[in-house]
């Protein structure tokens, strides 16, 4: 088992945030985290990282207590992307992708070619290759998103966690990012919003105020009657008939069932 | 993707690294050498540089020219100790700053930040002024107690109001300092009034805006180690500190010992800064803006960064005390007036510089 969480909870000023919750995520999969805003998908996440101690029960790295292991082991096996990070330093994308070797470099290991070479196939990865010389605070929401990955496939991590990926980006990069998460050869859990892109996870667990609600693979997981219970919407599934994968259509509650025969597929 | 990456090092290129690195620090010893001769050299008598090189190699190496004692002396025990001790501090405060403003994200942050300034005044008037130790205490010795107390209630402080310096808690550091400088600041203000007389007042006054008049050799060997010291202890952490720039839960995931790191640093500055701060007084303007100007010359990453924040302020602060002792002919105007003088319009120049380069 790669990484698991164990009953764990987390509380500030008396309310609990995460309450309970006990995952394992296996290895090499991709494991989408779901839920509606405030649900503890962040904090979940930030636990699984290490970064936050949780109030009551353990996270466990390779079988071990991961409080008890140092940060660099830990940032050696495992990356993790935060929502919302940004700096008022006058740093480069080069400079910012660089930092991703930091838990591999030492005193006793400096900085090597084998580190630039590295850094330069995260940096064309994410398609930012061109743009290694671009101030920060010059990038868009999305461009800044691609760095922050190339940062984490820097770090050459065997765990990838990664919180809300997509947001801020065009649909395009959307599909870029999610396909080249999907590709990597290493074990990802993703906190997302959009469930129609959860549906290309291997697995998924849906939260609700704090708890683990399921968790299995998408199609089984994400019914009408879940959508209905979790995320208060209507949910109808249709079938693109380019390819036979299910689309989930959404609506909210209370409007009027639509035969999902009765639309008319336009190819015009 | 592949995460398959040759393993072979091209040796010569990493040679070619180590080579620039011992060429980089032979050039800035050299630096330091010409700006702390020239510290001996000018001032209200000129004294020519070959005096100085045959001082230091009497002093020294036993060499015995025979010179006027009386210029060998004043190189000797007032100029070069001078010289040196203001090289010391302006790194120690120059790195101070940038450590702070990194590892706070804040680019206001500077040394005094922490209410070091502010407690050092507060120790150096109740000697001075209230006569504690009974005359046994000397005021550098005041001030640093001071300096130490007051950062020790400024991090109480930070702790009780949430986080300490944890992740969260890099608001609440500065807040803090801004209260316990305001505290210390306030209480040296009242023991002035209450108990001071005019010419008291004076000396604190001028102690205050930083004075280099009373360094000698003694204050070299504590200001020198503990200015090398602690700019080393910063420059070993310099990927940490690196690694502070998209904020500290980024750091921790790119596996810093965050909570470690930050005690460490923080506790470090406040060492340097207050055995300079209780040598020299408080020299403002050093530590804010000598790291911004050295990020403007070679950008953010600390390990360019630091060795050339410390090596600029060394040079900064000699210059500055050359100028303090000769701007008015048989006047020593404080030199943290100097620092200001010049730091302010400098810092200026570089902010609408920088805007242009964006």
């Amino acid at each position: 088992m790669m990484l698991r969480a164990e009953n764990l909870g987390w509380t500030v000023r008396s309310t609990a945030i995460v309450r309970d919750i006990s995952l394992s995520v296996r290895e090499g999969e991709m494991l989408g985290i779901l839920g509606p805003n405030g649900s503890g998908k962040s904090t979940l996440m930030k636990m699984l990282a290490g970064i936050l101690a949780p109030s009551s029960g353990t996270v466990t790295l390779k079988g071990q207590p991961m409080a008890a292991l140092p940060r660099r082991s830990i940032a050696q096996i495992l990356a993790f992307v935060e929502q919302h990070a940004g700096t008022a330093e006058r740093i480069t994308v080069q400079d910012a992708v660089e930092l991703g070797r930091t838990p591999w470099l030492s005193a006793i290991e400096p900085w090597s070619p084998r580190d630039d070479a590295i850094v330069g196939r995260a940096l064309a990865d994410v398609d930012m290759a061109a743009m290694t010389k671009r101030l920060w605070h010059t990038l868009s929401g999305g461009e800044q998103q691609r760095v922050h990955l190339a940062r984490a496939l820097a770090q050459q991590p065997t765990i990838l966690l990664l919180d809300e990926p997509t947001n801020h980006l065009d649909i395009e990069h959307q599909l870029a990012i999610l396909g080249l998460v999907r590709a990597l050869p290493i074990t990802t859990v993703v906190a997302l919003h959009d469930l129609n892109q959860a549906m290309n996870c291997d697995r998924v667990a849906v939260l609700d105020g704090g708890r683990l609600v399921q968790i299995g693979p998408p199609s089984e997981v994400l019914t009408a009657q879940l959508m209905r219970e979790v995320f208060n919407v209507r949910a109808s599934f249709l079938v693109d008939p380019e390819d036979n994968s299910r689309v989930i259509r959404f609506q909210p509650l209370g409007t009027p069932a639509v035969n999902p025969t009765l639309i008319k597929e336009d190819h015009s | 993707m592949s995460f398959f990456v040759s393993d072979r090092a091209p040796a010569n290129r990493v040679s070619g690294y180590k080579r620039r690195i011992v060429l980089y620090c032979l050039g800035a010893l050299l630096l330091l050498l010409v700006a702390v001769a020239m510290g001996a050299a000018i001032g209200e008598t000129a004294i020519p540089l070959d005096v100085i090189g045959k001082t230091v190699a009497n002093r020294i190496f036993g060499a015995g020219y025979t010179l006027d004692p009386i210029e060998e002396g004043i190189v000797w025990s007032y100029r070069i100790s001078r010289a040196i001790v203001a090289a010391s501090c302006g790194a120690a405060l120059a790195v101070s700053g940038a450590v702070l403003q990194s590892l706070l994200r804040n680019p206001l942050a500077d040394p005094y930040l922490l209410g070091l300034s502010a407690g050092a005044s507060t120790g150096a008037v109740l000697v001075t002024v209230i006569g504690i130790g009974g005359g046994m205490v000397s005021l550098s010795v005041g001030a640093f107690w001071g300096a130490a107390l007051a950062f020790g209630l400024v991090a109480l402080l930070a702790k009780a109001a949430g986080g300490g310096v944890s992740a969260q808690g890099t608001g609440q550091i500065i807040l803090a300092g801004i209260a316990g400088s305001q505290l210390f600041n306030a209480l040296t203000s009242f023991i002035i009034t209450r108990s001071a007389n005019a010419e008291q007042a004076r000396g604190i006054m001028f102690w205050l805006l930083g004075n280099l008049s009373g360094v000698r050799w003694d204050d070299v060997w504590l200001a020198v180690p503990v200015a090398v010291g602690g700019v080393a202890v910063c420059i070993w952490h310099m990927r940490a500190l690196d690694a502070f720039a998209f904020g500290a839960d980024s750091a921790a995931s790119l596996g810093i010992p965050v909570r470690r790191v930050q005690v460490v640093l923080i506790a470090i500055t406040a060492l340097m800064t207050a055995v300079m701060v209780s040598l020299v007084g408080s020299i403002g303007f050093v530590g804010l803006v000598i790291p911004h100007a050295a990020r403007f010359l070679v950008g953010v990453r600390h390990g360019r960064l630091l060795p050339v924040t410390a090596l600029t302020g060394a040079v900064f602060l000699v210059i500055a005390d050359i100028v303090s002792r000769t701007a008015i002919p048989g006047q020593v105007v404080p030199i943290g007036v100097i620092t200001a003088l010049v730091g302010a319009p400098g810092f200026a120049l570089i902010l609408i510089r920088g805007r242009r380069m964006r």
